[in-house]
């Protein structure tokens, strides 16, 4: 089912009230309700208090859609970074929660009004004294911020220690997405990238295969503090939230564990602009057909003049027509990098 | 369901890929990079030419080539052939001497090495004592006579190296038989020449670079005659009969003496400095001729005189009355002169001087009334000026190919009609299967046409864009014009001139259309020239269109170099390509994409700043399209000064020297612009220079955003008629691919022939695709309905190509430097990918599509994806499916200019720079291979014989 109505942009009110309105709306009073909302970046984020309501009301560009679901039928895993990509569509993904079946989630805790930037992963798999550090680039307007550089490394071979080319990172910008996780540090040396060893590879091999996958970048350091590492007794737990009854020998770096399905899943879509129309995202050849169950979708339209309600042909996306700049990078002309970055253009 | 195709490792496919596809580099075109050393064999008639690297080339007949590399890669010194034999000795500047011989192999003849030789002294010696100066391969062919610095002449045994001790020539020796008030021990340090008798092999010249000049008797061991000169010693050469020999000194002068029967000292028949009184500059080597009529050519090089003429690098022809200072642009190496070697003939009739200079071979026929030089049918100075780009076309129509060969014919009327005198050796390579073009760009303006057909790399034809401009240049700015009574009589030969007049007449981008022989050309500051092809001189109008690529932007300013100023009125066009068209780009940024379509009769350019649609039937601009960011400064401030190289910018200052030496008091004040922006570069370029020397190395790792420079940037521009905006109608269109990651895409409307002329093309945009990893688009392509790349225009009307499948769906490939993607058509949905960099870490610097048919069976070809990457590596990728095939490390990474010279031909070969003169040809065919396949016939081998047995070629110089 599908309600538009218009709020005043300037004076949201609280979340009770917005609640209850939404109650009113949808004739449902006395059923719990899961509030969401699509931001800019087209993710799926929660609504639940007063805070992340104020912020998707006044991030509404100019409509703001809301999904809303019944509390016991309600798919939490649908909330969160890059649900728009990984699945192609935020109904498609809400509609049809016996994709997600398979993979009962644990639900700790509701998400707040945050995506991630950084997570670590495959702790259940890597030896203790290595991690593996997802940076979510997307969707922050965070340059992701460090530098490698070359250096020396000792590895255990069979015919004793060994001196072996490495590559570290030397630099961390301040601000940067990988200062801020605090996850990475100068002089932690890089092992892999997205599941690809960089043993043998060049710094210039490794710089491009950051960029290549710096949408989505998986790094696997060794921290050069061992200070911080997890302690395991037990092989109880796991980040990943997979099964822990996990056979695999913790000393073997490389096993990929959530980084294929990782890749698969964040890859990024490019843009097709048709005629001169809005941009969307290019669809995979082999499109899926979708149903729509038992989902009711509301439009809201904010009006930052006090007009009140639009004609309802005006209610579609109101992009303007004709433009073609992108919607998911904000041009921001305040900040421009002329930062030498070493790589040249050859013509 | 991708997971199960991937790895897949079919047999049969595994065993076809060997049929298909082998990595060779053949041969090398062009002029070796920094030749050193020369030689010459009148008996095999096969030149040697030895390089700084190390490498050792031979040259016989057109095709007849053979290449050696020393493993030490030193400096070779100095080659001498072994008289009458298939073997040279030479010298590397490490003292070490190599025997290298021809041998056939497999029904063609080989270079190899044979052996390896250093001369020891004994203990304790310093090591001047066997550094080798002089080498004199004997005519017995039995020994080496290795002069040193010490004055010790050696003696080794061929082909063991065997030092014979007991036959070691010594200074004391020497000296012996010489009264001493003329002569010390230290007239006899450092053997500078060592000249056999060219009538009695028993006697042997010696020259000490003090000026002693001593005949040395070998079966007596003992010197015979000595001659002693005043001046310090540069070489020797002997009279065709014995009875005189010429020597040559470092103060200019030569002197001729007489050998007589008695022993006494003689003193010099003749002693001249030809180019005094005044001081003059070593005559490093001389020759001295005899001809029938009587007057001799005395040749020789250096000479001038010091103060006025000293820095020319000059050799001179002397002819009864007849004078001429050949003057070469670049150091001369050596140099040979080709005369009659029958051992009979009674005079020497010299026909051509050969001259090795640093950048390029001149021959000059001597038996032709005002010395004309010869055209080399090999051994081109590609670099004659800077190449900035290259082209190559397959498979030329015989008609265009005729109609390029006549052109090129007007211009070389100046060249002597004489056959390649340096003719050893026979070539036994089947002819080429068809005929190639290479073209190429240069720095001054101009394209070369050359023949890339077979292993001679021959230039056919030469354009110059310049006459469409007004330039700086002073047309009467000639190193050349001098009068007619001007001492010394300087001729300036050869087409080696490093010196641009104006960096921005530089060619960028070439596109020929072999069916139409219509050529578009596009240069450093925003040119566009279409051309056509006239048989004829002709005096026309070039027609000019302006193209303001930053139309709907505003407030920003060019400060880079400005616009080519355009000639008024018509200008005369010599026959071959003539332009018609000039359209200039605004600002006008080096133009960084170029497309032709005959058959539309349409161009298409682009520049760091947006591209273009020009119609050249019409003579009207169809629409520009600006892609540039709005925070992107650095496109709009200019050149990519980033981008240059030190040398450049190093190069650039010496022109500007030059020119402001040449044209002074021509420029007053205000012009300097482009001079300074130079200047500017230049020391950014310093800075740069520094700074990355200081920091540590390191890489920022950063994803790329719309805002980075250049990401406006247009790589690629492809015409398809292909469905765009339906399945059910195709229409032209026209692509264009940046370096952000932006693919765009026109409808195009072109009138029906017959409407042509009065219909405007109309063009109006598609699609517009955002590659998410912003990766520099380089390559756009369009595969039929069969998967089949689409045909080149006029292609399928010349019955060449089959028809593209317009039933099935088309599919684009969009090829970025980081992946391969092909999307479906018309509705742009992702197909595959192949992601090239997050997988290897290598990214895509050339991509081209190319035929490869299988060596096995005729009726078996496909085409696939040749890729450069960045790590100079070659990979090919199957078609449509995006399978690495194979993959081949070509080029080595740090060389980033060969990488970026690389072109791939169309046949699966391709050509690269290994030197800015020298273009390696390598070849991913098994079919398709153009290599050299010569074979030089032994002579009859007479061991331990002089006398060559009756039958033999009479070619033997001395016997």
């Amino acid at each position: 089912e599908f309600r538009r109505f218009s709020l005043e942009r300037s004076k949201p009110g609280k979340f009770e009230e917005f609640y209850g309105l939404l109650q009113h709306v949808h004739k449902i009073p006395n059923v719990d309700v899961l509030v969401g909302y699509t931001d800019i970046h087209g993710d799926l984020l929660p609504i639940n208090n007063d805070d992340n309501y104020h912020k998707a009301v006044s991030t509404a560009n100019p409509l703001l859609r809301i999904f809303i679901q019944r509390k016991e039928d309600a798919d939490y895993s649908a909330f969160g970074t890059d649900t728009m990509t990984r699945k192609k569509n935020v109904l498609s993904n809400v509609l049809r929660p016996d994709n997600h079946k398979k993979k009962p989630h644990i639900v700790i805790s509701m998400p707040q009004d945050f995506r991630p930037v950084s997570s670590i992963i495959d702790v259940d798999i890597l030896p203790e004294t290595h991690r593996r550090v997802r940076l979510y680039k997307y969707g922050t307007d965070k340059p992701l911020g460090f530098y490698i550089r070359d250096g020396s490394s000792v590895r255990v071979t069979p015919h004793g220690l060994e001196k072996v080319p490495g590559i570290f990172i030397s630099r961390l910008v301040p601000g940067g997405l990988a200062q801020s996780t605090g996850l990475l540090a100068v002089n932690d040396e890089v092992l892999e990238v997205n599941g690809i060893e960089v043993s043998g590879k060049s710094l210039d091999q490794v710089t491009d295969m950051m960029i290549a996958n710096s949408r989505n970048l998986i790094i696997t350091v060794r921290p050069a503090n061992q200070r911080n590492n997890v302690v395991r007794n037990s092989r109880t737990s796991g980040s990943s939230g997979q099964s822990t009854e996990s056979s695999l020998p913790s000393s073997t770096p490389n096993v990929l564990g959530s980084l294929l399905q990782g890749e698969e899943e964040s890859d990024e879509e490019d843009i097709i602009i048709e005629d001169s129309g809005e941009p969307q995202q290019i669809p995979k050849a082999t499109p899926a057909s979708e149903s729509i169950e038992s989902l009711s979708q509301i439009e809201l339209l904010h009006e930052s003049t006090q007009n009140g309600f639009l004609p309802s042909s005006e209610m579609s996306l109101n992009h303007s027509t004709g433009s073609i700049s992108m919607e998911y990078e904000a041009p921001e002309p305040g900040r421009k990098s002329l930062e030498e970055d070493g790589t040249i253009i050859t013509l | 369901m991708r997971r199960f195709l991937r790895p897949g490792h079919d047999p049969v496919r595994e065993r076809l890929k060997r049929d298909l596809f082998q990595f060779n580099k053949t041969v090398e075109h062009g002029f070796p990079h920094q030749p050193s050393a020369l030689g010459y064999s009148p008996f095999l008639r096969l030149m040697a030419i030895g390089t700084r690297s190390g490498a050792i080339k031979l040259y016989g007949a057109p095709g007849v080539e053979f290449m050696g590399l020393h493993e030490e890669n030193n400096t070779v010194m100095q080659i001498h052939f072994i008289p009458d034999q298939c073997q040279l000795v030479t010298l590397l500047d490490d003292n070490s001497l190599h025997l290298w011989s021809l041998k056939q192999h497999g029904g063609t003849s080989e270079l190899r090495e044979e052996h390896r030789f250093t001369l020891k002294g004994p203990p304790g010696s310093p090591p001047s004592a066997t550094q080798v100066t002089a080498v004199l391969p004997h005519s017995s062919r039995e020994v080496l006579y290795l002069g040193t610095e010490s004055g010790n002449i050696f003696v080794v045994e061929l082909p063991s190296f065997r030092v014979l001790e007991d036959r070691t020539i010594t200074p004391e020796a020497v000296l012996q038989r010489i009264p001493e008030d003329n002569c010390n021990r230290r007239s006899c340090e450092l053997v500078e020449a060592l000249r056999e008798h060219p009538k009695n092999p028993d006697q042997i010249l010696i020259g000490y670079s003090r000026g002693l000049i001593v005949l040395w008797d070998l079966q007596n061991n003992k010197a015979t005659h000595h001659f002693l000169g005043s001046q310090q010693l540069e070489n020797l050469y002997w009279q065709r009969d014995g009875s005189k020999f010429i020597s040559c000194h470092y103060d200019g002068s030569y002197s001729q003496w007489p050998v007589s029967s008695d022993s006494r000292q003689s003193e010099p028949l003749e002693n001249t400095v030809p180019y005094g009184p005044f001081p003059c500059k070593a005559i490093s080597k001389i020759y001295w001729q005899t001809t029938k009529n009587g007057l001799p050519y005395i040749i020789f090089q250096g000479g001038m005189p010091r103060a006025s003429y000293g820095d020319r690098h000059s050799i001179s022809v002397i002819h009864g009355s007849q004078q001429t200072a050949f003057d070469f642009t670049s150091r001369v190496i050596d140099f040979f002169i080709i005369f009659s070697s029958d051992p009979a003939a009674e005079f020497d009739d010299p026909s051509a001087l050969v001259v090795l200079a640093e950048e390029e071979l001149v021959v000059i026929d001597l038996k032709s009334a005002g010395w004309p030089a010869v055209h080399p049918p090999y051994l081109a100075s590609l670099h004659c000026s800077a190449i900035t780009c290259s082209h190559h076309v397959s498979n030329i129509p015989l008609k265009l190919w005729e109609r390029i060969i006549s052109a090129g014919s007007k211009q070389n009327i100046h060249y002597s009609s004489m056959p390649w005198p340096i003719d050893g050796g026979t070539n036994i390579a089947p002819d080429p299967p068809q005929r190639d073009l290479l073209l190429t760009g240069h720095e001054d303006g101009t394209v070369r046409f050359w023949d890339a057909s077979g292993v001679c790399l021959h230039l056919l034809y030469k354009l110059s864009t310049v006459r469409v401009f007004l330039t700086d240049a002073d047309p009467n700015d000639n190193m050349n014009t001098l009068g007619e009574d001007e001492w010394p009589p300087l001729r300036k030969v050869g087409t080696f001139d490093p010196y641009s007049d104006d960096p921005r007449l530089g060619i960028q981008k070439i596109y020929l259309c072999k069916y139409s022989g219509y050529l578009a050309v596009a240069g450093t500051a925003g040119q566009v020239l279409v051309m056509e092809l006239n048989d004829e001189d002709a005096e026309h109008v070039v027609d000019h269109a302006e193209a303001d690529l930053l139309q709907d932007q505003e407030g920003y300013r060019w400060k880079g170099h400005e616009k080519l100023k355009t000639r008024d009125g018509p200008v005369r066009f010599e026959a071959g390509f003539q332009p018609f068209v000039l359209v200039q780009c605004q600002p006008p940024a080096v133009v960084t994409s170029l497309a032709l379509h005959s058959e539309w009769r349409l161009v298409a350019f682009g520049t760091s700043h947006g591209f273009g649609l020009f119609d050249h039937q019409q003579k009207r601009l169809v629409f520009v399209k600006c892609t540039l960011h709005p925070s992107d400064q650095l496109a709009l401030e200019g050149p990519l000064s980033r981008v240059k190289s030190l040398k450049k910018s190093l190069r650039q200052s010496f022109r500007r020297i030059r020119r402001s030496r040449v044209s002074s008091r021509k420029r007053r004040g205000g012009g300097g612009n482009a001079s300074e922006v130079q200047e500017a570069n230049a020391k950014f370029d310093q800075d740069v220079l520094q700074e990355m020397e200081l920091a540590p190395v390191q890489r920022k790792i950063e994803a790329r955003s719309a805002e980075d420079s250049f990401t406006g940037f247009v790589r690629t521009l492809y015409f398809a008629d292909t469905f765009l905006r339906d399945s059910s109608r195709h229409c032209p269109s026209l692509w264009a691919g940046t370096n952000g990651g932006t693919v765009y895409a026109f409808c195009l409307r072109v009138p029906p022939a017959e409407r042509r002329m009065d219909e405007p093309v109309r063009a109006e945009q598609a699609k517009e695709i955002q590659l998410m990893h912003r990766a520099p688009v380089v390559g756009i392509l369009v595969l039929d309905g069969r998967s089949t790349p689409l045909p080149e225009p006029l292609e399928v009307a010349h019955d060449l190509s089959k028809s593209p499948d317009m039933q099935g769906s088309h599919q684009l490939l969009v090829v970025s430097e980081e992946q391969f993607k092909v999307f479906t058509l018309p509705k742009v949905s992702s197909k595959l990918k192949l992601k090239l960099t997050a997988l290897e870490g290598c990214r895509v610097r050339k991509v081209t599509v190319a035929n490869f048919g299988s060596c096995k069976t005729d009726d078996y070809s496909e085409n696939d994806l040749a890729v450069l990457t960045n790590l100079g590596d070659i990979q090919i990728i199957s078609l449509p499916f995006l399978k690495l095939q194979i993959r081949y490390p070509c080029i080595r990474k740090e060389d980033v200019s060969g990488i970026a010279s690389c072109v791939f031909t169309k046949y699966g070969q391709g050509f690269y720079l290994i030197s800015p003169s020298e273009f390696e040809r390598f070849s991913l065919s098994t079919k398709w291979l153009v290599e050299p396949r010569c074979i030089v016939d032994m002579p009859e081998v007479t061991t331990n014989n002089h006398v060559h047995k009756p039958g033999t070629e009479n070619a033997a110089r001395k016997s």
